[in-house]
């Protein structure tokens, strides 16, 4: 049988780095192949590639037997290729059938109609008159979907799927994906979750830095076999915390409500957690239901007016009307989500990024930068946290994802801080490196530290934490023991159905 | 094939020094096919416009003596440029900068006090200062577009100094100019070289050069305006006061714009008058971007601009250029530096082929 889709030595090259170099793959129709591998082993640019996103240095794309030139997206459509990023292409302010509309042939009565169809025969029910903004995340993937089947693909392309779902979607989801693979489509399917993809997918090809390193039948081996394929090298041993006495309440927040004025946004009411040290505290949920602004107002970057400054209590203290370096002074330290112009200044070398929080670390004195302090600080962080960099004078912009993470991650480690709050601290990062970030985690807190991690993936906060909230729609749920809830009770939260 | 613009690894360090003389290079060429196209002697206007100035001892006295203010008001500006606050009011603030400085002598004409400079210069630049923290005010307190402010508060300052020279300040015995009377001898500038103009204020936009350096090189609150201008968010999330790089910013760019309007006034005018404003102001934000926001740079640029002021008023002159010719070329400097400021951080690849 032809292949529907064959690569023969595909290569791309971004600047000085070599992101796929000779991959040959294969993908039969009616089968769910999965494309496994860590961050930045070159998953998303196949994908760029056989989508037309991008143009191969080298090598080969075969459909159907023919050889195919594929230069933007919709010549790969055209010829029945779809593809659902993990960013979704939504236009927020448009109903689902006015977005479709946007690519699809076709009168709206009509496409509304088709909606309805595909939504029930694959189990995706969508309002083909609903608007975007007031879908949920997995909704809003129902309509991604739906737009690429109403072009009757034979090829779908999803990349990291289940990375903005709760678990229960999760199965929805996998559901659909076998509903349409029943129907003789073939499923590209990218992931870095391995029981996903035993669960799911017919074939995995296993990517580690930009060349394929094995062809498989996920089903046939073990999680941990998977892993050490991809990375390399066995898996590192997950840390299991060891309940540790409780030190003084550190951090305290009392009926914090936030009302947000960009009307996407989302508003926060009557939050309420308190962090001791000695604990890791976990704010599970789905991004967007208000995790960046409860980030931003524990942080300072968003502070309340003087009459609501006790909703903020840092070390007993009401801070709630102080700006971040004020609480910075309080010995808080932060990790924001988003590196890159937040937590660091792409334009300036590492050095001077080093500056920007641990500039009380006596790296000024007297109002001036003490260049020498400053550059051993930063080598020393470079040094502990094993960041991959030429030096204190690169620039952060140059650095890669998880490097930079690292980077950042340590800097404020190094402040030493009484209370550490880290959003999404493995986003981005390669499996090896987030272990080492998680230990470092629990290190800092077996020292007393108080620790709050928001993050989307459960796993991880399951890994580390002594407890957790659930953050949904701008609500947070009662706090749950980790050694007494499940992951399921945990998703329920955080799709809202509780009671 | 397609062009492509890729970012570098790191700024070109190569690409930071050629992109003025690109520039240079670009304008020069486009302004001899326009002055060709006007019918003038090209060559003779570009001789005139860019190597006359430094012909004999006289002109580049007289080029030296415009580069003091250009270079000290360019420095303040940069400075907050580099962090996004833009003082685009610098004429405005420099000729409040004049007429406070100017106000000690018109009201104390006969006194001989050696204290008379030294205020009449900090009235001067303290003057600039309240002008643009007029703007600093309105930003911080109800996020009024400080470009917008400093830009009407120069319409306004022109008119103050309009209104003063024809009434109040006009000198009883000027045949009716609208000019103050002659300051006396201690209200002058000393001469910093001897039969020219030159006085000791170029000295002073020096030592503003070196201290421009300090501030941006090596001083925690430079670097905090760096941080504002590069990354916004970063700055909010270190918890950089915004309203402090504003006040900052602008006052900063008002001391230096005041100081040299009282410069001004105390040196080659020696008097109060409409000639004040020969638009220094606005040619320092050129000066200021032309050295790529750099206190050394600035140097180099001011000196540059000061030539091209000396070149206009020649080519004017001796190629019979219009006096919208010599702002045409500093328009296209600008424009072309601001472009190929894009390949410090960028080149350009062809699509498939381009490689590092």
């Amino acid at each position: 049988m032809t292949p529907l889709l064959q690569l023969k030595g595909i290569s791309k090259r971004y600047g000085g780095v070599q992101a796929n170099s000779g991959i040959d793959l294969r993908v039969d129709a009616g089968s769910i192949h999965a494309i496994l591998g860590e961050n930045g082993a070159g998953k998303s640019t196949l994908m760029k590639l056989i989508y037309g996103v991008e143009v191969p240095d080298d090598g080969q794309i075969i459909w159907k037997g023919q050889p195919a030139h594929l230069s933007n997206p919709s010549d790969a459509r055209r010829l029945g290729i779809g593809m659902v990023f993990q960013h979704f292409s939504l236009f927020e302010t448009l109903t689902v059938v006015q977005n479709m509309a946007l690519i699809v042939p076709g009168s709206k009565a009509a496409l509304s109609a088709r909606i309805r169809d595909l939504g029930a025969r694959f189990g995706l029910t969508i309002d083909p008159r609903a608007v975007v903004h007031s879908l949920s995340v997995g909704e809003r993937q129902r309509v991604e979907i739906l737009r690429c089947l109403l072009l009757n693909p034979e090829l779908l392309i999803l990349d990291e799927p289940t990375s903005v779902l709760p678990p229960p979607s999760v199965a929805l989801l996998f559901d659909t994906l076998r509903a349409l693979k029943a129907k003789g489509m073939a499923i590209l399917f990218i992931s870095h979750k391995l029981e996903e993809i035993r669960d799911l997918c017919d074939t995995a090809t296993i990517l580690r830095q930009g060349k394929v390193t094995a062809r498989l039948a996920p089903r046939e081996r073990s999680a941990r076999e998977l892993a050490t394929l991809m990375i390399g090298r066995p898996m590192p041993p997950a840390v299991h915390p060891t309940p540790q006495g409780l030190g003084e309440q550190r951090l305290e927040l009392a009926r914090l409500d936030y009302l947000n004025d960009d009307p996407f946004g989302v508003s926060l009411s009557d939050i309420g957690l308190s962090v001791r040290g000695g604990e890791i505290l976990g704010i599970a949920g789905v991004s967007g239901n208000g995790q960046q602004e409860l980030a931003a107002l524990i942080s300072g970057e968003l502070t309340l007016p003087g009459s609501h400054r006790d909703c903020v209590r840092l070390m007993g203290l009401p801070v709630g009307d102080l700006g971040a370096a004020e609480r910075r002074l309080r010995s808080f330290a932060f990790v924001p989500e988003d590196r890159l112009g937040r937590g660091a200044v792409p334009d300036m070398s590492l050095s001077d990024n080093a500056l920007l929080t641990a500039h009380s670390r006596g790296l000024v004195r007297n109002g001036f930068i003490r260049r020498q302090t400053e550059r051993s600080f930063t080598a020393d962080c470079i040094a502990r946290f094993d960041v991959r960099t030429p030096g204190p004078h690169a620039e952060a912009g140059s650095l890669s994802g998880g490097n930079l993470q690292k980077f950042i991650m340590g800097r404020e480690m190094m402040l030493d801080p009484a209370v550490l709050l880290v959003a999404q601290p493995t986003w981005g990062v390669d499996i090896g490196a987030a272990t080492e970030i998680r230990q470092r985690l629990v290190a800092m807190r077996n020292k007393g530290a108080a620790i709050i991690v928001i993050s989307e993936e459960i796993e991880e906060l399951f890994e580390i934490c002594d407890r957790l909230h659930v953050l949904h729609k701008g609500r947070l749920s009662p706090s749950l023991d980790v050694a007494r809830t499940t992951v399921d009770e945990v998703g329920t939260w955080m799709i809202g159905a509780a009671a | 094939m397609r062009l492509k613009l890729e970012r570098r690894d790191a700024a070109s360090r190569w690409a930071t020094v050629a992109a003025p003389l690109i520039a240079l290079g670009l304008a020069i060429l486009t302004s001899l096919i326009l002055f060709a196209a006007l019918g003038k002697p090209a060559g003779q206007a570009l001789y005139s416009l860019l190597l006359e100035p430094f012909d004999g001892w006289y002109n580049i006295s007289e080029l030296l003596l415009k580069m003091g203010p250009l270079m000290l008001i360019a420095q303040g500006l940069a400075i907050g440029f580099r962090t996004n606050v833009f003082n685009i009011g610098a004429e405005g603030q420099l000729i409040i900068g004049a007429i406070c400085a100017s106000a000690l002598p018109i009201y104390f004409p006969t006194a001989t006090s050696v204290w008379m400079l030294p205020a009449m210069i900090g009235l001067g630049a303290a003057g600039g200062a309240v002008w643009a923290g007029l703007a600093a005010g309105l930003r911080t307190r109800f996020n009024a577009n400080e470009i917008l402010v400093t830009l009407m508060l120069t319409l306004i300052a022109t008119q103050v100094l309009n209104y003063l020279l024809l009434g109040p300040w006009k000198d009883p015995h000027g045949f009716n100019f609208p000019q103050s009377v002659m300051f006396p001898d201690v209200a002058l500038l000393p001469i910093l070289l001897p039969g020219t103009r030159v006085n000791i204020s170029l000295l002073a936009a020096l030592i503003a050069s070196g201290l421009a350096y300090v501030i941006m090189r090596h001083r925690f609150s430079g670097y905090q305006l760096l941080v504002g201008g590069l990354a916004p968010r970063a700055a909010r999330y270190a918890g950089f006061s915004e309203s402090r790089a504003v006040w900052m910013s602008l006052i900063l760019g008002g001391l230096a714009a005041g100081f040299a309007g009282a410069c001004e006034v105390a040196g080659p005018l020696g008097q109060l008058q409409r000639s004040v404003s020969t638009g220094y102001g606005y040619s320092a934000i050129i000066v200021a971007y032309l050295g790529g926001l750099n206190p050394l740079g600035i140097m180099v640029s001011a000196f540059l601009m000061a030539a091209l002021f000396i070149g206009g008023d020649n080519a004017m002159v001796s190629a019979d250029l219009p006096v919208a010719a010599v702002f045409v070329f500093q328009g296209l400097l600008l424009v072309y530096y601001l472009g190929s400021l894009t390949f410090i951080r960028h080149r350009i690849t062809f699509n498939g082929m381009g490689r590092a």
